[in-house]
């Protein structure tokens, strides 16, 4: 039996291709004064504080612990970081809820691609001894799974440019998007995906405050309770997957009981088209759900909060009365390697 | 609390190790990690099946040069189809991340967790990779000693600790490492004039004063009550965990004796019922990197008043055979993969605990301490673990 815990606010930036007058921690101190100010917390009154990060975006060692000074870690703070995507951070927190230590958590992520080449750095996620020495890149791996999928006759490239087209077309009423409205399916950046297929490269930051039980509504109006959350991983080896599957995210759905009662939004995080389709499969989403209102990654990317902006998304549509129950989903690693999954609902109307 | 069901209690139920070395080119990182893992599911007599969850942490991932090297180790660790959590807090990680592992059954979200701490320091040169310039930031000069060096000359200003008491501890660390298999550096010719001869690489820290850079992998399977019933073994309980965090620099910061350590000690002594950390932990494996750390952190930590930790080393409390034993395993300054340095100290102190320490046991031990710092020392995360399982 889980403790009752909820999202109670939901902060992000605007996101931007390049944030280069900014360092991390200016990015990232307005998201979290508007979470604080949302609330009316302080840092002192927080039990929990977690974030996701990437020291190889950042480019150096220990690159969180700047972060911390945007906090005000002072007193002292009870705190932990994955070097995972913001929604895993938002996971531990969780936990930490669950044992009952604390009753409220901070929670952010950010990152910023534009002083690299996102695509190459993705590489050293590989596996360092066969496959990252050839510097596959993060397009053509998800190239890879986009024609296995076209091959099996679960899409084509017409419905690929469909979701790429319905994605930009939502972020019109997400003032936070890196891409709105039209943006034309361009060439073929590796074949079949073409640059519409794609996310945008941006940088950019995220947070949410969590709550347990009575607490979460004394902070916000309307809570979006985490019904479940689970996260599950899969073999690294591209070779021995089925690429055109995600059982892992249909096991965390699974696990997060996201198929006892159906949703009526998803926020995917798929940066490629192609995975939104292999996700929409694993999910089982039916045609009357609204996915990815918010434009999801194909309007915003920012490597290491999009996924926790996918839960803080869905948490906003529940706080704004906009959605009932709703499925917020986060990716991580190669062609949707690990999957996280958590079911969001908002109390009776 | 609101809710809140009461935690399950936690128990330290498998325990493995590698032998740690400077450079283990026999393994890639998944074999290291993997024998580590295997070790410890054998002490459980538990097989990849009884997994419910896997949570690794490691220091930098520019250690290895591999970017979040979890996604590639899934398979090494029996993980496909499971949950797998990377945490990483600098120095203090794996310290943390067994505290995540512990929070996953405590919060009764899994039944048997493995979790994991590693680093292949041969793959990189570790002093240099924490040496980048930062723009706008003090720079922390050559590798760690650089940054620590001055603390410790605050400390022996501000205590009057005569010179000799780092070499005392280096010269006790060392020893202790003779009677551990698993340690990296096994000086059977030590003596204290060899490691005061030993050359200043940070004055006041000499050579044999430091921590080595060691290839290792440290993992333990923690479980719930029910676990706990079906183990082979005597397990260890977890009777308190905590972390806490502070800025790496503000005015009024105190390097010496940093507020967060303190703040993360009491913590743990609280919700294990200990009124004095002194007569009521029999043995403590500490985080001390460079000797020094060790009256400091006994300072720090609650185990001697402000300015009276070097007396306890001097006068021999924290041998092996003392009074309160410190780092019985030969501690960080006889093996440092650095990420798994913190998980170590915590599972060395659940050997103790469980009466599983081989040659470097404290005769009884019967409630020991873990801890672990890391960052600027701006990062805690400590444990406690007896022998008897926690009264609530």
């Amino acid at each position: 039996m889980n403790r009752d815990v909820a999202i109670v606010a939901f902060g992000q930036t605007g996101h931007r291709r390049a944030c280069d007058e900014l360092s991390e921690v200016e990015m990232l101190m307005p998201v979290l004064h508007e979470v604080l100010a949302a609330t009316g917390l302080k840092t002192s009154d927080i039990g929990f504080t977690c974030s996701g990060s990437s020291d190889y975006l950042a480019g150096r060692a220990f690159s969180f612990t700047m972060a911390l000074d945007g906090v005000g870690a002072w007193p002292p703070i009870s705190e932990s970081h994955v070097e995972m995507d913001g929604a895993w951070a938002l996971y531990e927190a969780w936990v930490k809820l669950q044992t009952g230590d604390a009753d409220t958590a901070l929670v952010y992520a950010y990152g910023k691609s534009s002083p690299g080449s996102v695509r190459d750095v993705l590489t050293r996620q590989l596996d360092p001894y066969y496959v990252a020495p050839l510097w596959p890149d993060s397009v053509a791996l998800a190239a890879l799974q986009a024609q296995a999928l076209i091959d099996a006759g679960e899409t084509d490239e017409p419905a690929l440019a469909g979701v790429a087209a319905r994605s930009r077309d939502a972020a019109h009423a997400n003032s936070h998007a890196q891409l709105r409205g039209p943006v034309p399916h361009g060439d073929y950046l590796v074949r079949p995906l073409r640059t519409g297929d794609c996310p945008p490269i941006g940088d950019g930051a995220a947070a949410v405050v969590l709550a347990a039980g009575e607490r979460a509504r004394e902070l916000c109006g309307r809570p979006a309770w985490i019904r479940g959350v689970d996260h599950r991983i899969e073999p690294h080896g591209l070779g021995v997957r089925d690429l055109t599957d995600s059982p892992s995210t249909r096991l965390a759905a699974e696990r997060a009981g996201a198929f006892v009662r159906p949703v009526d939004t998803a926020e995917l995080h798929a940066p490629f088209t192609s995975q939104e389709v292999v996700l929409c499969r694993a999910l089982r989403l039916g045609d009357d759900v609204t996915v990815n209102p918010s434009g999801g990654a194909l309007a915003a990317n920012p490597v290491m909060a999009a996924g926790l902006i996918r839960l803080g998304e869905a948490a906003a549509r529940i706080h704004r009365g906009t959605s009932d129950r709703a499925l917020a989903h986060a990716t991580s690693g190669p062609c949707l390697q690990q999957n996280l999954v958590a079911v969001l609902e908002g109390d009776p109307r | 609390m609101s809710n809140a069901p009461g935690k399950e209690p936690v128990a330290v139920v498998g325990i493995g190790q590698t032998e740690h070395v400077a450079a283990r080119r026999d393994v890639s990182i998944a074999g290291l990690v993997r024998e580590a893992a295997l070790r410890a599911l054998t002490d459980a007599e538990l097989t990849w099946a009884d997994i419910d969850a896997v949570v690794i942490g490691k220091a930098p991932d520019f250690f290895e040069g591999v970017m979040m090297p979890e996604l590639y180790l899934a398979d090494a660790l029996g993980a496909v189809g499971k949950p797998m959590l990377r945490v990483h807090t600098a120095g203090s990680v794996g310290g943390s991340t067994a505290l995540v592992a512990a929070s996953l059954v405590a919060g009764r979200v899994h039944g048997t967790v493995l979790t994991l701490a590693f680093e292949k320091q041969s793959e990189s040169n570790a002093m240099w990779g924490l040496s980048l310039p930062v723009p706008f930031q003090q720079p922390l000069l050559a590798g760690a000693g650089g940054f620590f060096a001055p603390h410790v000359r605050a400390y022996m200003r501000r205590t009057g600790a005569p010179d000799a008491v780092g070499s005392l501890v280096a010269y006790k660390d060392r020893r202790n490492a003779l009677k551990n298999p698993y340690a990296h550096l096994h000086e059977h010719d030590i003596t204290l004039e060899k490691v005061q001869a030993s050359p200043m690489l940070w004055d006041p820290i000499r050579y044999s004063e430091t921590c080595p850079s060691s290839d290792g992998a440290c993992a333990m399977v923690l479980a719930d009550r029910a676990g706990a019933a079906r183990a082979p073994r005597p397990p260890a309980w977890l009777h308190g965990g905590a972390m806490r965090s502070e800025p790496t620099m503000f005015a009024g910061k105190d390097f010496v004796s940093p507020q967060a350590g303190k703040d993360c000690a009491a913590d743990v002594y609280r919700q294990a019922g200990i009124a004095d950390p002194r007569r009521e932990i029999d043995a403590v494996e500490m985080y001390v990197p460079f000797s020094w750390y060790e009256p400091m952190w006994l300072e720090n930590l609650g185990f001697a008043d402000e300015g009276e930790g070097w007396k306890l080393t001097e006068s021999g409390v924290t041998e092996l055979d003392g009074d309160l034993p410190v780092n019985m395993s030969g501690g960080v300054l006889s093996t440092n993969p650095i990420g798994a340095s913190g998980m170590i100290r915590f599972a060395e102190a659940a050997l103790q605990v469980r009466g599983q320490a081989g040659e470097h046991q404290v005769p009884g031990a019967r409630r020991a301490l873990g801890h672990a710092y890391g960052g600027g020392s701006q990062f805690f995360a400590m444990w406690l673990v007896g022998a008897e399982p926690p009264l609530s």
